[in-house]
């Protein structure tokens, strides 16, 4: 030991031992006094978790059962699958945005009745997929990912499911779809 | 767990790190004088953390800043609070900083070899009120944004280098987005680092000359060391002024439901009489009246800018005894000043109808645009055009500016204020109403209807009894006030009004017409009675079930067409253009409105007359 460290050591020595209900108050004191700006902080900090909160950060302006109107079945003619846009009101923590675009989807028409609505975003990381005529199929631009023109993925494919295929509805000729977004990295579909 | 502190006192040195931070020795032994630069430490610390986490919800621009404070204020999980510490602690700490100023001059704790601690500090407390002027802007609400307008033009009189400080304050020529980022990172970034850097110095020479304790009084007293003594009792005072903190916060909650204040949005376009700075600049506020013209450089510069370089002087002249006395004189005299002065504001500002009017007017358009955001949400554009769109809020400006000329609304001018000038038009408080329907037929003389116009004119002309003893009033007289027209006809007469009103749309506050008085009056709007000179429809027009009732040909004069009377479209087609044929013609004494009003203003200014705004459900 230095002599400065021993001078220290004795210094410290030197506090009388009933000092220490002094020192445990100093400690739970400012403790306290600290804790409390940070806790409120934090409590703040956490808002994105709550249920109420993620409720009304939801688009809306879709009808009862939550579809949405995306294009007429009759523009749906040739080979390859369309890209629509999704519009809805998008809620973004103070604003809301009427009618604007929140998300895509490809629809392709298998018969007059039947369809086949993906989201454009890849399960693996959500990046939006590009549909690869050469390839008839869709191909993810940034883990290229490799996904067949009913949503199969390739074996080969970083991709943990399918695509995330959405229910639809054909009224009029008009076709709805339920746009939901579903967590991505995960093999199971869960709607976030 | 020995080992483990060896080795990382081995690698670290933590130890005398410690040491030199905890067992400082404190003369003659700890003390409650010496609190203050811990206090103030304190709350740097918690304007830090509630200030990060302020700003992780925080957006600066003109169309997001106020949206985000109030999402912060309303929205987020004890939102409120964390602002509300933040906004009092702000506060907490300027008093504090007067506190520590006055203890270190009574101490003589600038003197030699202290000059240079005292000079940092005096550098920390300009930090400091920096720091409170950049964070008023930032809800950038109508207080933030026209005090702030008022400290930068101030700043722009600087001679020479004035108008490019203020546009390099301001980011541009006027206030806005860039005068928003600007003041955030000036508030969140630059000036904190300032401080941090300044108050490590500020610790370090402090701790080179330890504490300054008055050799006379502490004398024979057993020195102590800073740990734990001394840190126990800048605890407690640390935690009295978080108590002191949470009390405001809690009390403004449970008074106003926020922990701090926050008003309407900021608009450039909408006047605020209210705009006072933050109370402890209120002095500065107030000395500036004393400045006219030309002279203002001096009381918002010259005399400050004395001031604080004395202050820089003050270890200099303290050498000397008397010097010390002066010293210790003068920043009592200084704060003694500033005490006069702020309460000379307040007490001007309480006496002045017109600031107590602004105030109030603030907080109502306060508690209205939070109930325009719960009703309707926050477009795009942001929160301002919910209140520039509300006909509960322009509807009294447009009154006023447009029609409270001549017109009255329940004896005032729209706004509240009573007009010194006469009334040369109808008062128009209960306009479309019964009660207005059935004066109109009784007495269209009285002074607040026809009556009025007596002491008007138009085009120069006076308009003496063109409508105050024009036909309507001649026709009232012969068959009303003569008890002629019996009570059931006025009666009918009356609900069948209010049914064109209501049938026409937009009225809302009425009550549906009574049915069968309704039939009597219709009946008698067009065929009049044996007791009566004439029908209504004698002067008046009107389509009943797609009828046209003619104006007779024994009309005395050209009188408003009454299909649809007092509803919305009517009133709108009516201040657009009441001189058209359809409504007075030629006898029009009223400016028409078509081009002066924007639509929007127009429909803003029928809803308010017409009671037509959203209101909360209840």
């Amino acid at each position: 030991m230095t002599e400065q460290t021993t001078k220290e050591a004795q210094t410290r020595d030197a506090i009388p031992r009933r000092s220490f209900t002094r020192r445990a108050l100093a400690v739970v004191i400012g403790g306290v006094t600290g804790l409390v700006p940070a806790l409120v902080g934090l409590a703040s900090f956490l808002n994105p978790l709550r249920k109420s909160v993620q409720a009304r950060q939801r688009p809306d302006g879709f009808d009862a059962e939550g579809f949405v109107k995306v294009t007429r079945l009759e523009a749906l003619a040739g080979e390859s699958p369309g890209r629509f846009q999704i519009i809805a009101n998008r809620k973004d923590a103070w604003n809301t945005f009427p009618k604007e675009p929140i998300g895509a989807v490809y629809v392709q028409k298998v018969s007059d009745t039947e369809l086949r609505v993906f989201n454009v975003e890849c399960p693996h990381a959500g990046c939006s997929v590009d549909y690869k005529a050469d390839k008839r199929g869709f191909l993810c631009p940034c883990h290229n990912s490799l996904f067949a023109q009913t949503g199969k993925r390739s074996e080969t494919s970083p991709s943990p499911r399918d695509l995330d295929s959405l229910e639809y509805k054909i009224q009029d000729g008009d076709v709805w779809v339920k746009f939901e977004k579903f967590k991505a990295g995960v093999k199971e579909k869960h709607a976030t | 767990m020995k080992a483990i502190r060896e080795w990382l006192d081995d690698r670290t040195g933590y130890r005398h790190l410690l040491y030199e931070a905890l067992y400082e020795n404190v003369p003659g032994g700890s003390r409650w004088r010496y609190v203050w630069g811990s206090t103030l430490v304190f709350t740097f610390a918690v304007q830090l953390i509630t200030g990060m986490f302020l700003w992780m919800a925080y957006s600066p621009s003109s169309t997001n800043a106020w949206e985000s404070v109030y999402y912060i204020q309303h929205e987020m999980l004890l939102g409120w609070m964390l602002r509300g510490i933040h906004h009092f602690t702000a506060q907490a700490m300027i008093v504090l900083l007067a506190l520590h100023l006055m203890q270190v001059v009574i101490d003589g704790a600038y003197k030699a070899p202290r000059e240079i601690n005292f000079w940092l500090g005096l550098i920390l407390l300009k930090i400091v009120l920096g720091l409170s002027l950049t964070g008023y802007l930032l809800p950038w609400d109508q207080k933030g944004y026209w005090a702030t307008k008022v400290a930068t033009n101030i700043a722009g009189i600087t001679p020479v280098v004035g108008d490019q400080v203020q546009k390099l304050a301001v980011g541009g020529l006027d206030y806005g987005h860039h005068t928003l980022t600007r003041f955030f990172a000036l508030h969140a970034g630059l000036l904190p680092a300032l401080l941090v850097f300044f108050l490590v110095l500020h610790i370090y020479v402090f701790r080179r000359h330890g504490i300054t304790a008055p050799d006379d009084e502490w004398q024979g007293q057993r020195d102590t060391t800073f740990w734990p003594d001394q840190v126990l009792k800048d605890g407690v005072a640390c935690l009295a002024v978080l108590a002191t903190v949470l009390f405001f916060v809690v009390w403004h909650g449970f008074n106003s439901g926020s922990g701090a204040e926050l008003g309407a949005p900021a608009d450039p376009a909408e006047s605020y009489s209210a705009a006072r700075p933050e109370w402890y600049f209120l002095f500065l506020f107030q000395f500036l009246k004393y400045f006219p013209g030309e002279s203002e450089v001096i009381g918002a510069m010259v005399i400050p800018g004395a001031v604080v370089g004395f202050m820089f002087l003050m270890p200099f002249t303290g050498r000397w005894k008397l010097g010390h006395r002066f010293n210790v004189l003068f920043v009592f005299a200084l704060l003694a000043g500033v005490g006069v002065l702020t309460c000379l504001a307040a007490k001007e500002d309480r006496a002045n109808p017109e600031y107590v009017a602004a105030v109030k007017a603030a907080d109502t358009n306060a508690e209205r645009v939070k109930q325009l955001v719960e009703l309707n949400g926050i477009g795009p554009e942001g929160a301002v055009h919910l209140l520039r769109r509300d006909a509960k809020t322009q509807g009294p400006k447009l009154f006023a500016t447009h029609c409270g000329v001549c017109h009255r609304f329940d004896g005032h001018d729209g706004s509240g204020k009573v007009p010194t000038e006469t009334a040369t038009a109808s008062d128009l408080g209960n306009f479309g109403t019964r009660d207005w329907i059935r004066a109109m037929i009784t007495d269209p003389a009285g002074d607040k209807n026809f009556g009025a116009t007596k002491h008007g004119s138009w085009n120069g002309e006076p308009l003496e009894d063109r409508f105050a003893g024009g036909a309507m009033a001649e026709w009232a007289t012969e068959n009303v006030k003569s008890g002629q027209m019996k009570k059931e006809e006025i009666d009918g007469v009356v609900e069948f009004l209010i049914g064109q009103a209501v049938a026409g749309g937009g009225r809302r506050d009425l009550d549906p017409p009574l049915f069968d008085a309704e039939a009597t009056g219709k009946e008698f709007f067009a065929s009049g009675s044996d007791n009566v000179t004439t029908s209504c429809y004698g002067c008046h027009e009107m389509k009943i079930d797609d009828e046209l009732f003619k104006a007779g040909s024994d009309a005395i004069a050209a009188a408003p067409d009454l299909t649809g009377y007092a509803s919305e479209k009517w009133l709108k087609e009516f201040i657009g253009n009441p001189g058209d044929k359809k409504f007075y013609g030629k006898r029009n004494a009223m400016p028409a409105f078509a081009g002066t009003l924007t639509d929007l203003e127009l429909q803003m200014l029928v809803d308010w007359i017409l009671h037509r705004w959203q209101e909360p459900q209840k």
